[in-house]
C-alpha cells in the first residue's frame, strides 16, 4: 500500500465540475498529510487536453483514460477502469464528489475492492494515517464522525463543503490503457436542461415554497437569476405539480450547502431544514412572524414574499451597479 | 417476474434525533418507526410491474422484532412475502456489511429484479443497492423515476445533476429509486387482515450461509456523534416598508455575511 491519495474528477462538458477543484485540494491536503503524492484520474472521451488542467489543483501525476466508450457515465465501464487503476496504483484514498456519479460509482467499487466508504463527507482528517470522515447523518439531524479502516479509503465529499487551494503540482500527464469489455448497461440519451445549474453545485440557490401559491415562480427567478443563483423549491411546492422534483431541497429531496440559501414562503419544516440547515447563511422571507424557518435563519424579513422579493432583486441589481 | 424489494426502517423524518449515551448511537425509545421513503418507492414500483406482467414481490430486511412491523406495511400494500434477517452480527455491519448479507440472502431466492432505495435516511450510505449488484454479478443504476421493461430489458430515466439520462439494462438487475417514480399506495384494511396470513420468515446469518465472525470488523465505524452547530435564529430585519427592509438585507448580506 502506498501513502498515496487518487482523485476521481469529474466534468460537465468541456470543464471540471466545481467540486473536483474541491476533491483535488483536498486530495492534497491529505496527501501531503500522508508524506505521498495525488494522483488525478481523469476519466472521458476527448479529455485529454482538460486532464492537464488537474496539475494546477495540486495533481503531482495525471492518467487521462481518454475512450469513446467512456464518453457518457456508465457505472461498469467506469468502475472497470477505477478498479483497474486501483489495483495498479493502490492508493492509501481513493476520492471523489458527492455527485450522482460519484456516489454511483463508489458504492459499486467499495463492494469490488472490498474497501470502507464513506459518502458525502464534509470534513477529513487522518488518525495514525486512517482516515477521519465527518458526515451527516438521520437527515442532518446528526454530525458523526467515523473510522475507515483497510485499503484502500473510499471517500465522497460534499459539493461546497471544502475549501478550494490553487496549489500546482508536478501535472504529468499519462495515458490509461482502457478495455471496457462488453458493458451490459448501454446508453441511450441525456436529457439535460441547459443552461440550468443544479441546486446542489450552485453557489447560491433561492427556494419557492407553498408560498408561492402557485407555479409562477417569477418574483423567485428573477432574483435568482440577479445572484446567478439556482432555483429550489419545498416539497409542497414539488407536489402542487409547481416545480419539478429535481429541485426539492430536503430529507426526501436533495441536499445543498450554498454559501446563501434564501426560502421564500417556506414553512422551515423539519424534513425541508434537512436539506439546507448546513448552508452558510439563510435568509428567510415568511408572511407569518411565527414560521420555525425564523428560528433557523440567519436573516428574516417577515412580509409578503411578492413585495419584498421583487424589493431584494432591485437592491442586488444596484450593488452591482454601483 | 420475480422482484425483490431492500426495504429498511427507518426513524420517521420528523423525529427529533437524540444522541445515546454510549455517544455512538441514537435514543430508539420513543422514535417513530417507518418504512425507508425511499423505500416505499421501490415497494410501489414493484407492485406496479407485477401488476402488469405478473409474478411475486418479494421483501427483504435487515432489522431488529419490530422490523415485521415495516415488513407488515410492505405486505398491506400489496407484496406477496417478506423475509427478515434478524441477528445481532448483522444489525452491527456497516453498509458493506449489510450489502453482504443482503446479497447472501437474494442469492436464496429467485430475481428477475431488485429495487432498493437510493438511500436510507437513517445511515444516508447512499452504497447498499449498488453493491449488493457488484456482489451479485449484476447491473445496477441508480436514481430512478422512470422505467419501463420489455423483453428481458429494462429501461431507466435516471436523474443527474441538471438532467436525466436514459440508461437500458439486461434483466436481472438492480435499481434504486428516486422520488418522482411514483406515489406511493397506503395499505388498505382488507390488505391488512391480509398481510397477517402472507408468508414471513426470519432468518439467522447462519442461515443465510454466513459466519457472524465475518461481520464482527465492519470497515466503518462510528467514532462519534455530535449535534450539528446548532442555528440559532438571527435578526428579523425591521423597517417601514419592504423597500426598506430589501435594502436592509442586501446591506448586510454583502458588509456583513460577505456572501454577495
Ligand atoms: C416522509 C416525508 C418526507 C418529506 N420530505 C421533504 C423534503 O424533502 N423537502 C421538503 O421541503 N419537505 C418535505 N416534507 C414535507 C414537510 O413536512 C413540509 O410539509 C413541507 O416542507 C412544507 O412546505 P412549505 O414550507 O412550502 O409549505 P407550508 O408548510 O405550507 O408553508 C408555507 C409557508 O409560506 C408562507 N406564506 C404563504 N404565503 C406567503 C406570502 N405571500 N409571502 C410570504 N410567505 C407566505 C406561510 O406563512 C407558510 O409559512 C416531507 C414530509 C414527509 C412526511
Ligand atoms: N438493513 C437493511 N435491510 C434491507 N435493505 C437495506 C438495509 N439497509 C439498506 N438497505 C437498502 O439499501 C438502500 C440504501 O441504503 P444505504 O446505502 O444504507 O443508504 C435502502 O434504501 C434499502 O433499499
Amino acid at each position: 500500500m502506498s501513502q498515496n491519495v487518487l482523485a476521481i474528477t469529474e466534468q460537465a462538458g468541456d470543464h471540471f465540475r466545481k467540486v473536483t477543484y474541491e476533491i483535488l485540494s483536498e486530495g492534497k491536503r491529505l496527501a501531503a498529510a500522508l508524506g505521498g503524492s495525488l494522483t488525478a484520474l481523469v476519466l472521458g472521451s476527448g479529455i485529454t487536453e482538460l486532464a492537464a488542467g488537474a496539475g494546477e489543483y495540486g495533481a503531482d501525476r495525471i492518467l487521462a483514460a481518454d475512450d469513446d466508450t467512456l464518453a457518457e457515465y456508465t457505472t461498469e465501464a467506469y468502475a472497470g477502469v477505477c478498479a483497474g487503476v486501483i489495483d495498479s496504483e493502490s492508493p492509501a484514498i481513493v476520492i471523489t464528489g458527492a455527485s450522482t456519479q460519484g456516489k454511483d460509482l463508489m458504492a459499486r467499487l467499495s463492494a469490488r475492492l472490498n474497501a470502507a466508504l464513506a459518502t458525502d463527507c464534509v470534513a477529513l482528517a487522518l488518525e495514525d494515517g486512517q482516515l477521519m470522515a465527518s458526515r451527516y447523518m438521520y437527515g442532518g439531524k446528526i454530525l458523526a464522525d467515523v473510522r475507515l479502516s483497510g485499503s484502500p479509503q473510499l471517500v465522497t465529499i460534499r459539493p461546497n463543503a471544502m475549501a478550494v487551494e490553487k496549489t500546482a503540482g508536478e501535472g504529468k500527464l499519462e495515458t490509461v490503457a482502457v478495455d471496457a469489455g462488453e458493458p451490459r448497461i448501454r446508453f441511450i440519451e441525456k436529457k439535460m436542461e441547459t443552461g440550468k445549474v443544479d441546486i446542489t453545485e450552485a453557489d447560491i440557490v433561492v427556494s419557492g415554497g407553498r408560498g408561492m401559491g402557485g407555479p409562477d415562480f417569477s418574483v423567485v427567478e428573477a432574483l435568482a437569476a440577479e445572484l446567478e443563483a439556482a432555483v429550489g423549491a419545498s416539497r409542497s411546492a414539488v407536489d402542487e405539480g409547481w416545480r419539478p422534483f429535481s429541485d426539492q431541497v430536503g430529507q426526501t429531496g436533495k441536499v445543498v450547502s450554498p454559501s446563501l440559501y434564501v426560502a421564500c414562503g417556506i414553512s422551515g419544516a423539519i424534513q425541508h431544514l434537512a436539506g439546507m440547515s448546513s448552508s452558510k447563511v439563510i435568509v428567510a422571507v415568511n408572511k407569518d412572524a411565527e414560521a420555525p424557518i425564523f428560528a433557523k435563519a440567519d436573516y428574516g424579513i417577515v412580509g409578503d414574499l411578492f413585495e419584498v422579493v421583487p424589493r431584494i432583486t432591485e437592491e442586488v441589481k444596484k450593488l452591482k451597479n454601483s | 417476474m420475480e422482484i425483490i424489494v431492500l426495504l429498511k426502517q427507518v426513524p420517521a423524518t420528523d423525529s427529533l434525533v437524540a444522541i445515546a449515551d454510549d455517544g455512538v448511537s441514537i435514543k430508539t425509545d420513543d422514535l417513530n418507526w417507518v418504512i425507508n421513503p425511499y423505500d416505499e418507492f421501490a415497494v410501489e414500483e414493484a407492485l406496479r410491474i407485477r401488476e402488469a406482467q405478473g409474478g411475486t414481490v418479494t421483501i427483504v430486511t435487515i432489522g431488529p422484532d419490530k422490523a415485521v412491523e415495516a415488513i407488515r406495511t410492505a405486505l398491506a400494500m400489496g407484496a406477496d412475502k417478506g423475509v427478515l434477517i434478524n441477528d445481532p452480527a448483522a444489525l452491527a455491519a456497516d453498509g458493506l456489511g449489510a450489502a453482504r448479507i443482503l446479497a447472501a440472502a437474494v442469492g436464496q431466492l429467485p430475481y428477475d429484479l431488485i429495487i432498493a432505495g437510493q438511500r436510507a435516511v437513517d445511515d444516508e450510505n447512499f452504497q447498499v443497492g449498488p453493491a449488493v449488484a457488484e456482489l451479485l454479478n449484476i447491473p445496477s443504476i441508480t436514481l430512478v423515476i422512470q422505467e419501463e421493461i420489455n423483453d428481458g430489458t429494462i429501461r431507466c430515466h435516471r436523474t443527474v445533476e441538471g438532467g436525466t439520462v436514459v440508461l437500458e439494462s439486461p434483466l436481472p438487475m438492480l435499481f434504486t429509486t428516486q422520488r418522482g417514480l411514483n406515489e406511493p399506495r397506503y395499505a388498505s384494511l382488507p390488505g391488512v387482515m391480509k398481510a397477517k396470513k402472507k408468508p414471513l420468515d426470519t432468518k439467522t446469518l447462519a442461515d443465510l450461509g454466513l459466519d457472524a465472525g465475518d461481520f464482527s470488523q465492519p470497515l466503518v465505524r462510528i467514532q462519534a456523534m455530535r449535534l450539528p452547530p446548532e442555528r440559532t435564529g438571527g435578526r428579523i430585519i425591521d423597517g417601514d416598508d419592504a423597500a426598506a427592509k430589501a435594502a436592509e438585507l442586501v446591506r448586510l448580506l454583502h458588509e456583513e455575511a460577505k456572501v454577495i
